[in-house]
Formats: structure tokens, C-alpha cells, sequence
């Protein structure tokens, strides 16, 4: 059987056995011991549930995912984990394996920072398109011709897929994101955490496509030269 | 011939939308040509990368 879950728009597979929904709204005790006190009070042994450490592992890649969009507001970005949670610790017995858990939990939450967007038309207060010192900034890796400034062209990382696992990149990267102006991180969250399509982020924003690929370009080309300066140069020290 | 600034605005834009068959042409040719843009378009595929892991999606 297959069961839409409109929180999430997902579509999943609960197996062979239909969903008693009277059951899952009577498990709101075990809801409420496992905020409470944690996974320890479920009484339910046969529930494919996280144990602490890896539950704590999870809950802080979301918080790190929430807080990069939704700066100013920590209040908030704890309240959409725990909600993003709790929906998911209620459909636990849909899920065959933490991955999926995880893939899950994050689609939530992107579904709840898009409706948040949305809904509190929290358009950020820079204009979008506004240029930060960050053309000036490009513009210098360039001479007249348009061709790199000697010196200054992009030199080899090294392994990508070894930076994606050292600590210090992530520790980087998320000081880099966070570095972006707020309507730059906005447009780039937008499309690069979210997923969401030009068309539509041009929507929301009122912006033209092409505008939105200017601000994406700029703020690709900053986030590289973060990155080498703090990364690359922190590598090779 | 493409400039290597304008290689970058293209690296960029490949990332949104679909290129022309023009655009794609140019900028295949250059990319042949020029490491240092080489290395800018691998750049910003280790962002992509980073940002769809940060998302929770590992691919």
C-alpha cells in the first residue's frame, strides 16, 4: 500500500500491511516519553528507532541545515527540527533503514523552510540584486580581456571527495555560507539547499531569471574564493 | 573566442539551466584549452557537491 504524507509530499511505501490510522494517533504517549526522555522510555522494543548518539548525530546536521536559511531566527530553526522529527519518529515503522530516516526527515524539512518563505513573506530586506562589493571583488581576478590575472587563476583542490569528509572543510564551508550577505545566501540556499528551480525562486522573489543567475553566479564565484583562501590555503600551511 | 570571465558566468549558469548548443560548444572548447578554468568548473562542483550533502542527499 501506498500512503501519501502531505507534510513531506512524499509519496512511501508502508509495505503489505495498511496503516491503522486510530494506532498511530494512540501512540502520542510515545511521542511525548521520547521528547521527554528520549528513546530509553519507548515502549515499543521492536520500533526501528535511532539510538541517542546517532539520533543527536542527526538532529545536528539538521540544525546546521535549517540554520544556514534561516539566520536569525534559532527559535524557529529548533522548532522545524523538532517538529521534522517528531513526524518522523511517529512514521517510524515505515522506514526500513536510517538512511531512508534521514532522507525523509530532510525532505521535511525543506518542505517546511520553503512554506516558511512562503508564508511569512519574509522577503530578506537588502534588494536582491543589489551588487555587495562582491563584482568588484571578481572583477579583479580578470584583466581587460576577461582572461584569469596571472597568479590568480584557480589552482587545483586536490581530491574533492576527500575534502567532503575532513572536518575542517565543513567547519569552512559553513563559515563561508554563512559569510554571504543575507539576500545572496537567500537566492543560494534557495537553489543550491533547497533544489528549487530558478523559475520558481524568480517567483517568489519577484525577480527576473536572469537577475537570478547574475546573484547565483556572484555568489558561487565569492563561495570559491572563500573556500580557497580559508581551505586551501589552511591545506597547504 | 569565449573570455575566461565569461567561461565562469556559463560554468555557473550550466548549473541552472540548460545552455544553448552554441554556449556548450564554446564553452567545451575552452575548457579543453584552459586549466584555469578547468579547475573553477571542478570548484563549483565540489560546492554543488557539499551543498546537496549539507541538504542530506549523499549523490
Amino acid at each position: 500500500m501506498r500512503v501519501i504524507d502531505h507534510e513531506s509530499q512524499q509519496t512511501l511505501n508502508t509495505g503489505a500491511h495498511p496503516v491503522d490510522i486510530p494506532f498511530l494517533l494512540t501512540r502520542g504517549y510515545n511521542r511525548l516519553c521520547f521528547i521527554l526522555f528520549g528513546p530509553a522510555m519507548d515502549t515499543d522494543p521492536s520500533a526501528n528507532w535511532m539510538q541517542e548518539a546517532e539520533l543527536a548525530d542527526l538532529r545536528h546536521d539538521l540544525l546546521r541545515f535549517v540554520r544556514l536559511q534561516l539566520r536569525d531566527d534559532a527559535a524557529m530553526a529548533e522548532d522545524i527540527v523538532q517538529e521534522a522529527l517528531v513526524a518522523a519518529y511517529t512514521n517510524r515503522d515505515k522506514f526500513s533503514g536510517r538512511a531512508q530516516v534521514k532522507t525523509w526527515v530532510f525532505s521535511i524539512l525543506r518542505n517546511k523552510i520553503v512554506d516558511y518563505f512562503r508564508t511569512n513573506s519574509r522577503r530578506p530586506e537588502q534588494s536582491l540584486t543589489r551588487d555587495d562589493g562582491s563584482e568588484a571583488e571578481i572583477n579583479e581576478l580578470f584583466d581587460d580581456k576577461g582572461h584569469w590575472n596571472k597568479g590568480l587563476q584557480p589552482k587545483k583542490w586536490g581530491d574533492p571527495e576527500s575534502s567532503l569528509e575532513n572536518q575542517q572543510f565543513w567547519e569552512i564551508f559553513e563559515i563561508c555560507l554563512n559569510g554571504m550577505n543575507e539576500a545572496t545566501a537567500r537566492v543560494f540556499g534557495m537553489r543550491e539547499l533547497l533544489g528549487l528551480e530558478t523559475a520558481e525562486i524568480c517567483q517568489q522573489l519577484d525577480m527576473s531569471e536572469n537577475n537570478c543567475w547574475v546573484v547565483l553566479h556572484r555568489a558561487r564565484a565569492k563561495l570559491r574564493l572563500c573556500l580557497e583562501h580559508k581551505w586551501i590555503g589552511a591545506e597547504s600551511c | 573566442m569565449l573570455s575566461c570571465k565569461d567561461a565562469t558566468k556559463l560554468v555557473s549558469q550550466k548549473q541552472d539551466a540548460q545552455l544553448s548548443l552554441m554556449q556548450r560548444i564554446s564553452l567545451r572548447l575552452h575548457l579543453m584549452m584552459c586549466s584555469g578554468c578547468k579547475n573553477y568548473e571542478r570548484q563549483i562542483d565540489v560546492i554543488h557537491k557539499a551543498c546537496r550533502r549539507i541538504s542530506g542527499s549523499d549523490d
